[in-house]
């Protein structure tokens, strides 16, 4: 498509007269330069592949099981040690077990470390039992202590149960609820933001209005509303999706606005016209010139409305109304330490949960970043 | 202008239409109708005869079709009458009128605090790009942008707790709880009202000052900044004068988003902060699938916003002889 102008040849002549031909360089592949150069969001897009790989070898990651329990009920995280209490340093590191004490006022655990237990840290760790994918049996954990030991990483909650692999599964809930929506967010919006560009007339005009009013009313609120409708007797699954839509529902509309603002731009330029006079079908020239020349400009703005649907997930299921206790996302894991008590005494609790949002919106709010300088063609 | 108003008015009567609808779909969304959960929360005790269910639902005009439904309820809406609510045994509008005041005075102040910060750190970072400060701000804008309020309400109750031995949250402090308005009851108020308006505004913060850089470096490097240098004027002057004056307009005219996000922000923040705005009232609504309520916080809210960028956008064109009519 981008075919070197003689002017540009002649600004820059060594590439003819050192006789190489002129490369043809596409605008994905520029695109991909030009977000190469952004170190954040590199730094950022490599993170949350990490992040998500984790999610999908949650059994490998997190060194126990969602549901175990330990009988140190809110102990919090336990330090990584190199040098024992003696000043010696240890090549493997290791971690010093509980010693528990009740506070006689409140009867609420306190832990201090006790010496005589060291549990030394080592990688593949032979673990619990777990099921990779769901169906491999496996029981190597990528991080652990030999059995009789116990490490948490991240602390335990009121059951005993680890934090660190709480939050490892509750990311499997809260990332993918960020990219399923907003891929439902995609269709309606390419779908509606397309027949509001290509139809324009009164149909545009129902359909902005429309967008106008879902944009004024404030986002949780109306997230809310629609939440109350998902029956709590639902099973899981169908809770997760039920607020998959609730949350989709809203968000279509940057997307729809961005693909009627281009449709409406690229309906009038030269290609197009060219094809037109080809005789292309209109179909054809939807799918084969418009979409592809709009795509770069909809994955940015759906980079952006990742963290909003994410920090709605948290949000509503902070709130009680999203999802519930037995699926486990960082919402959940924030509303169950939604109580002053645990606020002010078990910390790790909802720090846990709420460095994990922070780091993904924020890493997603880079690649967003990134990438839409790099689609912008006039951007420096 | 008188032009431009009335064509804007019947614009914002079409979208305040479409919100009605989307908030008429949230009163239907959840299985069973009113009466049904009205008769639900009555069922501790009361005996309903079948006479009294039947004049309720021909009362909200069940057994018709929707459209009907949906009319009968906007005329009695525009009417101030919006139901009751079946928790609290009491009318949405009773409801409404002792929560939203506290809505709006922790709204509005936190709109203008966001202006007033986010304009002048937005200027100072786009006059200084590249400097240690504008790195340290762009860096803190876009943490706090990523913090949700909520959870810096849950930072705020712990710091409070940790270091300053005292709760946060409420309207009042436990000692003036109880107590007669006095002068200090007041400022006790005052005070943990500037504490919501400080966590809900943060983000609003964040993202203004990005708009309000971007829009002022765009027109530093315009031609006529470079002639009034080169005519002697005093560069901060300059800048004040004529490129922040251009930029400042579209960032003002973001309100339209900004206001949305803020009561969000308003009612999840007063939620944990446990202040009693609409936005608990809401969540109670939710819960217990008070349907008539939610809806109508919902509505009421969304006026609000769009009422407020109305004017907004009516101040601006005032403001702004550019903006064409």
């Amino acid at each position: 498509m981008t075919v070197e102008a003689a002017p540009t040849t002649a600004t820059a002549p060594s590439a003819v007269a050192d006789g190489v031909t002129a490369r043809i360089i596409s605008p994905r592949r520029l695109m991909w330069w030009k977000f190469r150069k952004h170190k954040l969001a590199v730094a950022s897009a490599i993170f949350l592949i990490l992040a998500y790989l984790a999610t999908i070898f949650a059994g490998f990651v997190a060194p126990y099981d969602p549901a175990t329990r330990s009988r140190n009920l809110y102990a919090p995280p336990q330090g990584i040690h190199f040098f024992d209490e003696i000043g010696q340093f240890h090549l493997q590191p290791f971690v010093y077990g509980w010693k528990m004490t009740r506070d006689l006022e409140t009867l609420s655990p306190v832990y201090t470390v006790n010496p005589e237990e060291k549990f030394p840290v080592g990688l593949f760790v032979r673990g619990e039992p777990y099921k990779l994918f769901g169906v491999i049996d496996a029981d190597v954990r990528l991080f652990g202590v030999a059995e009789g030991g116990y490490f948490h990483l991240a602390g335990t909650d009121h059951f005993g149960r680890d934090m660190f692999t709480r939050l490892v599964y509750g990311a499997q809930i809260s990332l993918s609820v960020g990219i399923i929506s907003v891929l439902v967010s995609l269709v309606l919006g390419l779908v509606i933001g397309g027949i509001s560009g290509l139809y324009g007339g009164w149909i545009d005009n129902f359909i902005q209005r429309v967008i106008e009013a879902i944009i004024a009313i404030p986002t949780i609120p109306l997230w809310l509303g629609l939440a109350a409708a998902v029956p709590r007797d639902w099973p899981p699954l169908y809770q997760y999706f039920a607020i998959l839509v609730v949350l989709s529902l809203i968000s279509w509309t940057s997307t729809a606005r961005v693909a009627r603002g281009r449709f409406l731009a690229l309906r009038e330029q030269d290609f197009v016209t060219a094809a037109r006079v080809y005789g292309a079908s209109r179909t054809r020239i939807i799918a084969k010139h418009l979409v592809p020349n709009l795509m770069s400009y909809v994955i940015v703005t759906l980079t952006l409305a990742i963290p909003g649907i994410i920090i709605g997930e948290t949000a509503l299921s902070f709130l009680g109304v999203g999802l519930k206790a037995p699926t486990v996302s960082w919402g959940v894991l924030l509303q169950e330490s939604q109580k002053v008590q645990i606020i002010q005494f078990y910390p790790w609790l909802w720090i846990g949960p709420a460095v994990c949002v922070v780091s993904v919106v924020l890493a997603f709010n880079f690649v967003g970043d990134g990438a839409r300088d790099a689609a912008d063609p006039f951007s420096r | 202008m008188m032009n431009y108003a009335i064509r804007r008015s019947g614009q914002m009567l079409v979208t305040v239409f479409v919100i009605s609808v989307i908030a008429f779909v949230v009163i239907q969304l959840p299985p069973g109708d009113f009466v049904n959960s009205y008769l639900a929360t009555l069922s501790g005790g009361n005996i309903v005869t079948q006479d009294a269910i039947v004049a309720l639902r021909a009362q909200f005009g069940l057994d018709e079709n929707l459209v009907v439904q949906y009319w009968r309820w906007l005329t009695n809406l525009l009417q101030g009458n919006m139901g009751i609510s079946f928790q609290y045994q009491r009318t949405v509008l009773d409801l409404l009128a002792e929560r939203l005041p506290l809505t709006l005075a922790i709204t509005i102040p936190t709109a203008i605090f966001v202006y007033m910060v986010a304009i002048p750190i937005g200027i100072y970072s786009a006059v200084r790009q590249y400097s240690l400060v504008d790195y340290l701000l762009s860096f803190a804008g876009f943490i706090f942008l990523a913090v949700p309020n909520f959870l810096i309400a849950i930072i705020a109750i712990y710091i409070g707790y940790r270091y300053f031995g005292g709760g946060v949250g409420g309207l009042f402090s436990p000692e003036y709880e109880l107590a007669p308005w006095s002068i200090g009851k007041v400022l006790n108020m005052m005070q943990n009202m500037s504490l919501a308006i400080l966590i809900i505004g943060t983000s609003g913060v964040a993202a203004t000052m990005r708009v309000m850089r971007g829009m002022l470096l765009d027109e530093l490097s315009q031609a006529y900044v470079e002639t009034a240098r080169a005519k002697g004027l005093g560069e901060w002057r300059l800048i004040m004068k004529y490129p922040v004056r251009v930029a400042v307009s579209p960032v003002l005219s973001t309100i339209g988003f900004v206001l949305p996000a803020l009561i969000s922000g308003t009612e999840i923040t007063a939620t944990v902060l446990n202040i009693p705005t609409t936005g608990p009232l809401l969540l109670n609504a939710v819960r217990s699938q008070d349907m008539f309520l939610a809806a109508s916080i919902i509505f009421v809210l969304s006026i609000l916003t769009v009422i407020g960028t109305f004017i907004s956008d009516l101040l601006l064109v005032w403001a702004d002889p550019r903006i064409k009519l």
